[in-house]
């Protein structure tokens, strides 16, 4: 009996994805209670101090702040530290004192769309401490969203979220100066390795040397066993671009700039968007029979299996963008709880320990940014070869 | 569920798309499409360059299998032309000694029919010398004899004798 290789990879490659769900999934959850919790401590003032208050003091309101030991601001501000990494920024901080309110960073520009173009720098908004005033309108930084208010800067919250009107905000953020830069070091690596191909003959040279064997894994090992010899050409390009493209932000969110990309709802959405587009638009009449009309079942059947399939093309592209995201969202609440650690341990064993975890830890996403890019890259291949998959069914039916 | 929704900025990913989607295509003008093509026609090369080995190495082989057997064929002819020698050798030999044999025998028996033919010419020579001989003897005998009455008419009565005795 003959065991075809591309299923048995397939479970490995699903196996593997799903032991980092599972093995990541609790401290996700951990992180989104907390931090859901922390947004629902912000009552309805403007004490943006507040917005981290720890779950437990959360009932009991900002008067309880007032009576934390320093032990317990200390927790609170790591805590603060954390969820504020997580979220995108519309300042490049490296660093802040909190007490005495120096940030060392630089501002970035701030681009809403409000009744034209609005451009202002984020100087204004002071990190979300002050009312941003541009053009007679005035805008407030809450949660790293952007409101619109009056000159009083006071919001209106219901069930912890403010109802003020958030216009377009296409601020040129820490997370789209993390995608231009990645975007150019991807164009510039990738075009001299291209260069260095014509150069020398058909041997590469240089830096882009180094990706040289990534760029065939790609090809050999995700488009031609997953989408076939024939077809996987006009696939390439976005697979490649995806797989680098992920592969150095889940990078980059490792280095201590402080950048999380690919552990960002929107940018996760917007790859699965392109991967299920891209599903969708080139997929044959074979693939689109397979929805609507499954061939080989009775026809209640079909009629019932039509739903469940076409769902099942949506959950396919949701699925990649939840993995992405929780992965590599878990891995910096995991990696900066740890390191959060080192500082709350206070003693030389139990910060050494965590160092030590924390390294570990840091090998393992590492590991875990170059899976991800794979997985992500894997399964988009995949989801292209099942919509140019070819008529066979006489003979497995 | 709920901070998913909260977290998704539209802005960000306007921006994301709008990167990704420029980036996916210069690259694809740039980078991906260059070093596929490089990556294709180098394999292309290597891969003609084994076919073509491995063809110069059949070809070889046949080449050498064909120079075994031109080795072979000529082993083999020269075999057959040497026992072709020698059944030719053998056969002459045997010809020639059948032929001597024959030869002689025939010049035996022409020397046998000689010798029978000179003896019996001798001996008919012998015979006619011998007879003339006797006959010379006899005259001269007869002419002795007859000399006087008496030998002649005891001569007559002695042939006379051997008539009757014979």
């Amino acid at each position: 009996m003959v065991i075809s290789r591309t299923p048995l990879r397939f479970i490995f490659v699903a196996i593997i994805a799903c032991f980092s769900l599972i093995s990541f999934a609790n401290p996700v959850v951990d992180s989104t209670k907390v931090h859901t919790e922390a947004t629902h401590a912000v009552s309805d003032s403007l004490k943006r101090t507040a917005h981290t208050t720890e779950a437990t003091h959360a009932e009991a309101g900002h008067e309880a702040e007032a009576n934390l030991t320093p032990e317990e601001k200390e927790k609170q501000q790591r805590k603060e530290f954390i969820n504020h990494h997580l979220l995108d920024s519309h300042d490049f901080v490296f660093n802040a004192n909190k007490e005495t309110g120096e940030h060392y960073g630089f501002h970035l520009p701030v681009i809403l769309w409000d009744n034209g173009l609005q451009i202002f720098s984020s100087e204004k908004f002071h990190y979300g401490e002050k009312v941003a005033e541009h053009n007679g309108n005035f805008y407030v930084l809450h949660h790293e969203k952007i409101y619109k208010t009056d000159a009083s800067g006071k919001l209106n919250e219901e069930h912890g979220h403010p109802t003020n009107v958030k216009p377009l905000d296409l601020s040129i953020t820490k997370s789209v100066i993390g995608i231009l830069g990645v975007a150019l070091l991807m164009f510039f690596i990738f075009s001299s390795l291209a260069k260095s191909f014509a150069k020398n003959g058909g041997i590469s040279k240089g830096v882009g040397r180094i990706f040289e064997p990534l760029v065939l894994f790609v090809r050999d090992e995700i488009a031609i066993p997953n989408i076939g010899e024939k077809k996987h050409k006009k696939y390439m390009s976005y697979l490649l671009t995806i797989f680098f493209f992920v592969l150095f932000l889940n990078l980059l969110g490792l280095t201590p700039l402080g950048f999380n990309v690919t552990g960002n709802i929107a940018i996760t959405a917007s790859l699965a968007l392109l991967t299920y587009l891209i599903t969708t638009f080139t997929a044959n009449k074979n693939y689109w029979g397979h929805i609507f009309w499954m061939p080989g079942v009775p026809t209640p059947m079909k009629i019932i299996l039509a739903p469940i399939e076409l769902l099942g093309t949506i959950i396919k592209p949701f699925s990649l963008m939840i993995r992405l995201y929780a992965n590599i969202l878990a891995g910096h609440v995991v990696l900066m709880s740890i390191i959060a650690l080192m500082f709350a341990f206070k003693s030389w064993i139990g910060s050494s320990l965590s160092f030590g975890l924390a390294f570990a830890l840091s090998l393992l996403e590492i590991l875990v940014a170059f899976l991800q890019a794979y997985i992500f890259t894997m399964l988009s291949a995949l989801y292209f070869g099942a919509a140019n998959e070819e008529h066979h069914h006489d003979d497995h039916h | 569920m709920e901070k998913l929704i909260n977290d998704f900025s539209f802005g960000l990913f306007i921006w994301q798309v709008v990167i990704f989607v420029g980036l996916i295509f210069l690259l694809k003008k740039f980078a991906w499409k260059p070093i596929l093509d490089a990556v294709n026609t180098r394999e292309e090369g290597i891969k003609n360059a084994l076919l073509s080995a491995e063809n110069a190495k059949k070809e070889m082989e046949n080449l050498q299998a064909s120079n075994e057997r031109i080795l072979q064929e000529a082993r083999m002819e020269r075999d057959a032309l040497l026992k072709d020698a020698r059944e030719i050798k053998e056969k002459m030999i045997a010809d020639a000694k059948e032929e001597a044999n024959v030869q002689g025998a025939r010049m035996i028996e022409q020397a046998k029919a000689s010798i029978e033919s000179e003896k019996n010419a001798a001996m008919a020579e012998l015979k006619s010398q011998v007879s003339s001989l006797s006959l010379e003897i006899a005259e001269k005998l007869l002419k002795d004899e007859l000399s006087n009455k008496e030998a002649q008419m005891k001569l007559v009565e002695k042939m006379l004798g051997d008539v009757k005795l014979n």
